[in-house]
This record gives structure tokens, C-alpha cells and sequence, in this order.
């Protein structure tokens, strides 16, 4: 009891709870690891032109397929392009993208997820029906689509990336409302005449959306790739523009002979991807009240 | 008599389900006086939380009328609403889940005050904030904790400061004290009484448990699968049960007694089914008393002053 009550004590001294979390994502070094390195590729993304050795339009023909040497670190592509820094520039597309695209659709999904599980019923039917049509659509083909309609550039693709991850964010964060839905504290909160959106927003929402985090920053992984893809078949972000993606699919020809084409872009797709999800992974539980100390 | 603080006639609750009409609260009609407790009995599942939640608009009724005040509040917009939550408040049975685990005892108090605007400085709302706490008995210092650090009956009370902010008349207690230990049980229910007094509340007490309810109802309905069996001032049910459910129910209390010669009325048989039931007595079916006349609607008679009772065979049985 008195331990208890030291920790309570010692816990009034504490600001808001952004700080909070941040203290309690501090002592988990999975998460704040994840946490450096998405910084780090932000940081590289957003200073490339500076920091990149060469221009990433440079070709050499001399330097055709060239091995990782001092000179160029992780080698040359079939243009004789520096791969390190043809990396560097692409961070930029694939990270914008992946993020922004994975952010649009969970806040889409978010707005659509909250009204079907606080209205339920008839409206919540009518809603998931809807996005049943959409998940009947394998989400690779849906992106291709979409994006062939609208044709490509940064803020299509955008479009094309996350109208296929709105209906997950729906279904995971319909799920978890419902639950919540029924809670007395809810009650208490209509009986204290608050309004439905702060209902929503204040006593709903920060309690369901725990799993979603963890889905998001899965989410941005997967996006990347998909994005990716996109540049792969001709949409999405188009070249000369270097995008982790299309540099890996385009080294998959020769990944035999000159396998380093492959390796560097796939390791960075896999740097990030991991990356995110040990920082979803601590961001859940530092988000989680229950589980301090 | 002065009208009543909350009069309810043949209140009626019914849930549609897959296999029928549920009757959950079936004709119900008591009066609460301004500043007493009307203790609610019943096994579970009898309809004693519904008819509370009725009467308070977290659920709407199918039929019946509910006066409050002397101004009748069966059907209501927005705006009587706001006027209705801000009198008439709730205390949950279980405190772990009708707090908000994501908020600080401060913002679950100060949140109603916050939404109905009463206090516009931060200074006034701090102040009521702290003045709620030490209403309710919650030390200031545990202002910024969450209610994973408290233990259960410093919850409940987070929960009563929560429904008291507003200043309500009228509180429906609904099991506040069922989820927790016996000794936390007698303080939250103390409390209860103490701001009875000092605050002037009126309570309805939803629960089943009887020596509680004999502590702090002035009034008592027993309720059987959705209707009032009998109703009497609490003194007199513990002395004279005069429905045989009651009998049997009160028979069920352990005594400390070990001489009292004790007769224990064992009830046979299930409980009838809530959905569509048949007109008549719904206890016929596990009545030892039980006859023709069970089959027809029962009405709540005046046997003895005060005392209600719906029961064909009250009189014979009873020997009155």
C-alpha cells in the first residue's frame, strides 16, 4: 500500500499525457530503436540532395551493373546509377507515401468506423455492405484501378493506395467500439448530456483505438510495397523519380548475376517495415494505462 | 401528503427478441417521496436494473407514465433531457467499467460540470472539483490517478462524486454496492446515507441483496420477472412478508441465530419465461399456494396500510 501510494504521489508531479506516453515509450528499446531509425530515413528522405554522394539521374555506362566499392558503397544499376544514393532520393517517395496514404485511409476509416459501431444498426449495415463491395476487390487490383482511372502523380496514387485500407481501419475499429459501446462509462457520459461527438472522440475512441495503431504502422510497411508495385506496372510514381519498388523490381531480371540490384532497395523496404512495427508494437502498450509500471 | 418526488404508473419496458416480446418491466407503478429510498428487490434477471434505467431515460419506455416533480417526463425532447440528466443521475453497480479507464478521477468529476457550463473559470471549476472529492470522501491527492489505481470502493466513489456534480435530486443506485467487499460495502453505503441527509437526495436502490436494502430503504418493491409483487414500508416486509415469493425470499436470509427455529422456503421448478408470457400470476408456477384464480391478471391490493400486495390468496394465507 504504501509503494502504491509513492507511485501515485510521485505521478502528480506529471504534465500531459503526451509526455506520459513518451516517457513510458522511452523505456521500451525496441520501439524507440524503430523509433531512430523511421527519424533517421525521415531526416535523409528531406536532406538528399545535399547529403547523396551523385546525382541520381547520373549514368555512367562504364559503371554498368558495377560491385559495391568504395566509390559507390552499394554498387551501380544497369545504367551504371549509384544505388546508395539513387536509395537516398527514393526514401522519398516511398516513405511519403507509404505514411500520407496509410494516414488518409485510417482517418477515412476512422470517421466511417466510429458511425457504424456507435449507430449500429441499420446504418451500420448499410455501411459495411458497402465496404463488403470493396473488399470483394482484391486490394492490389482495386489500387491498379483506381489509379489507371485517374492516372498517375503523387496525390492519385495517394487515392489509389488508401481507398484500399479504409475498409480494414473500418472493421478493426467497428469491432472494438462495439465492445466498448456497451460499457457503463458510456452511459454515464449520454447521462451527463455530453454531446455524440465527444462522446465519441473522449470515451470511445481513445479507448478502441489501441489496435489500430499497431495496424497502421503495419499498414505504412505494406503500403510501401504496394506503392512499389504500383511503379512496377507503370503507375504510381514514374521515372526517372527513384522509388525503393521499382528499383527492386527492376534489378529482379539480373538477381542472379548482379544480386546487389536487389538486395540494398529490399533491405531497405524490410529496415522500415520492421522499423514501424516494433515502433507500433511499443506505441501500444505506452498508450495502454493499464499497463504502467 | 405532498406530491411526490417521482411517481411512476404502469410503467412497462419490453425488448423485441428473435423469439418474441421480452417483458422486462411489466406494469410497474410505485411513488418515492422527496428525500426517501425506495429499496428495489428481486432475483436476478427480474427487471430491477431495466425499470431504474427506464425511469431515468437511458432507456425508453413502451408504455406507462413517469412524473417527476408533479410534470410528467414519459416522452421528452432535448432539451427536458438535458433538464432530466441534470436531476436525475445514476450511481453503476460495477465501478470498474462505468469509469472511463483513460481518464483521471479529475476529468471524470469535473467532465459534467464541464459540458453544462456552470462554472466558467478554471479556478471554480477546480475548486468544485476538489469540494466533490472530499464530499465523497476521495482524498485530493489522488486527483490525477486512473481508475486502474484505485481500489473498488474509492471507484464507486469517483462514480457517486461523478453523479452528484450536477447536483441531482433524484439518484438510481443500481447494485452500487454488490461488486464490492463487505467492509467497503457498509462505508459506500454510509456515504450513500450521509449525503442522503446532508444533500436532501432521493434514492431509488436497485439490488439483491436484502440485508442491505433492510439498512438503507424506507420503502421496499419486490419484483418478479418484471412485476411488482408486493410493496410495503421496509420494516414491516421484514416482519410481515405477506406475498409468498417475498416469504420465500426473506426466508433465503442467513440468520445469526442458531437457535431460531428457521423455516426454509425452498423453491421448485424454473423461472417462467420473460418472453410473452401468459396473463396471471408469473410466480403460479413455483407457488406453493398456488390455484385456479392464479391464471387471471393479479392487481396490487391494499392489505394493510401502506402495504401493497398482488396475490389472489394473500388474505387466506396471511389469515386477514
Amino acid at each position: 500500500m504504501r509503494h502504491k501510494e509513492l507511485t501515485v504521489e510521485t505521478r502528480i508531479k506529471k504534465e500531459g499525457q503526451l509526455t506520459q506516453v513518451m516517457h513510458r515509450l522511452r523505456k521500451n528499446k525496441l520501439a524507440m530503436a524503430g523509433l531512430y531509425i523511421i527519424l533517421i530515413l525521415i531526416i535523409v528522405a528531406i536532406l538528399s540532395p545535399f547529403i547523396a554522394p551523385y546525382d541520381y539521374t547520373k549514368m555512367d555506362m562504364s559503371l554498368k551493373y558495377a560491385k559495391p566499392s568504395l566509390k559507390h558503397i552499394f554498387g551501380c544499376d544497369d545504367l551504371g546509377r549509384d544505388i546508395f544514393s539513387r536509395l537516398m532520393y527514393g526514401s522519398r517517395a516511398s516513405l511519403s507515401l507509404g505514411i500520407i496514404a496509410t494516414l488518409v485511409s485510417t482517418f477515412i476509416g476512422i470517421i466511417i468506423g466510429s458511425v457504424a459501431g456507435y449507430y449500429g444498426g441499420k446504418i451500420d449495415n448499410v455501411i459495411m455492405r458497402l465496404l463488403d463491395v470493396i473488399q470483394a476487390i482484391p486490394g492490389m487490383l482495386l489500387s491498379i484501378a483506381i489509379s489507371a482511372a485517374l492516372g498517375s502523380g503523387f496525390i492519385n496514387t495517394i487515392i489509389a493506395l488508401a481507398i484500399g485500407g479504409v475498409p480494414m481501419t473500418v472493421r478493426l475499429l467497428r469491432g472494438s467500439i462495439m465492445t466498448i459501446r456497451n460499457q457503463e462509462y458510456i452511459e454515464a457520459a449520454e447521462k451527463i448530456n455530453a454531446t455524440k461527438l465527444r462522446i465519441i472522440s473522449r470515451h470511445i475512441l481513445p479507448n478502441s483505438i489501441a489496435p489500430l495503431i499497431v495496424s497502421v504502422t503495419m499498414g505504412i510497411g505494406n503500403t510501401i510495397l504496394m506503392a512499389a508495385s504500383l511503379s512496377y506496372i507503370g503507375l504510381g510514381i514514374q521515372p526517372p523519380t527513384p522509388e525503393w519498388g521499382a528499383m527492386l523490381s527492376a534489378g529482379k531480371p539480373v538477381i542472379e548475376k548482379y544480386p546487389h540490384l536487389c538486395i540494398f532497395p529490399g533491405l531497405c523496404i524490410m529496415v522500415v517495415v520492421l522499423a514501424f512495427n516494433m515502433l507500433g508494437d511499443g506505441l501500444r502498450d505506452a498508450l495502454d494505462p493499464k499497463l504502467k509500471n | 401528503m405532498s406530491t411526490p418526488l417521482l411517481e411512476v404508473k404502469n410503467l412497462k419496458k419490453f425488448f423485441d427478441t428473435p423469439r418474441g416480446k421480452l417483458h422486462a418491466v411489466d406494469g410497474v407503478s410505485f411513488k418515492i417521496e422527496k428525500g426517501q429510498t425506495l429499496g428495489v428487490v428481486g432475483e436476478s434477471g427480474c427487471g430491477k436494473s431495466t425499470l431504474g434505467r427506464t425511469i431515468i431515460h437511458l432507456l425508453e419506455s413502451t408504455e406507462g407514465q413517469i412524473i417527476f416533480n408533479g410534470e410528467d417526463i414519459t416522452h421528452i425532447n432535448k432539451k427536458k433531457r438535458h433538464y432530466i440528466n441534470e436531476n436525475m443521475q445514476i450511481v453503476f453497480q460495477d465501478p470498474c467499467s462505468s469509469l472511463n479507464p483513460r481518464r483521471t478521477v479529475e476529468e471524470t468529476v469535473q467532465e459534467p460540470l464541464l459540458i453544462s457550463k456552470r462554472l466558467k473559470s478554471k479556478a471554480s471549476l477546480q475548486a468544485e472539483t476538489e469540494r466533490l472529492m472530499d464530499l465523497v470522501g476521495v482524498d485530493r491527492r489522488l486527483r490525477l490517478a486512473y481508475p486502474h489505481e484505485l481500489d473498488g470502493g474509492r471507484r464507486q466513489r469517483v462514480g457517486i462524486a461523478r453523479a452528484l456534480s450536477l447536483s441531482p435530486q433524484f439518484i438510481v443506485c443500481d447494485e452500487p454496492v454488490s461488486a464490492l467487499d463487505v467492509s467497503i460495502q457498509a462505508q459506500v453505503l454510509n456515504l450513500l446515507q450521509d449525503l442522503q441527509k446532508t444533500q436532501g437526495l432521493t434514492y431509488m436502490f436497485v439490488t439483491h441483496d436484502l440485508s442491505v436494502v433492510r439498512h438503507i430503504s424506507d420503502n421496499i418493491c419486490v419484483m418478479y420477472l418484471g412485476q411488482l409483487v408486493e410493496t410495503s414500508p421496509s420494516k414491516e416486509l421484514f416482519v410481515s412478508p405477506l406475498h409468498p415469493y417475498t416469504k420465500a425470499l426473506l426466508s433465503a436470509i442467513p440468520s445469526t441465530d442458531i437457535y431460531a427455529k428457521r423455516e426454509r422456503i425452498t423453491l421448485k421448478g424454473e423461472i417462467t419465461s420473460p418472453i410473452d408470457p401468459k396473463p396471471g400470476c408469473r410466480f403460479a408456477a413455483r407457488c406453493p399456494y398456488v390455484c385456479d384464480k392464479c391464471n387471471e391478471p393479479q392487481r396490487l391490493e391494499e392489505l394493510l396500510p401502506n402495504h401493497f400486495v398482488s396475490c389472489c390468496r394473500a388474505r387466506e394465507i396471511n389469515d386477514l
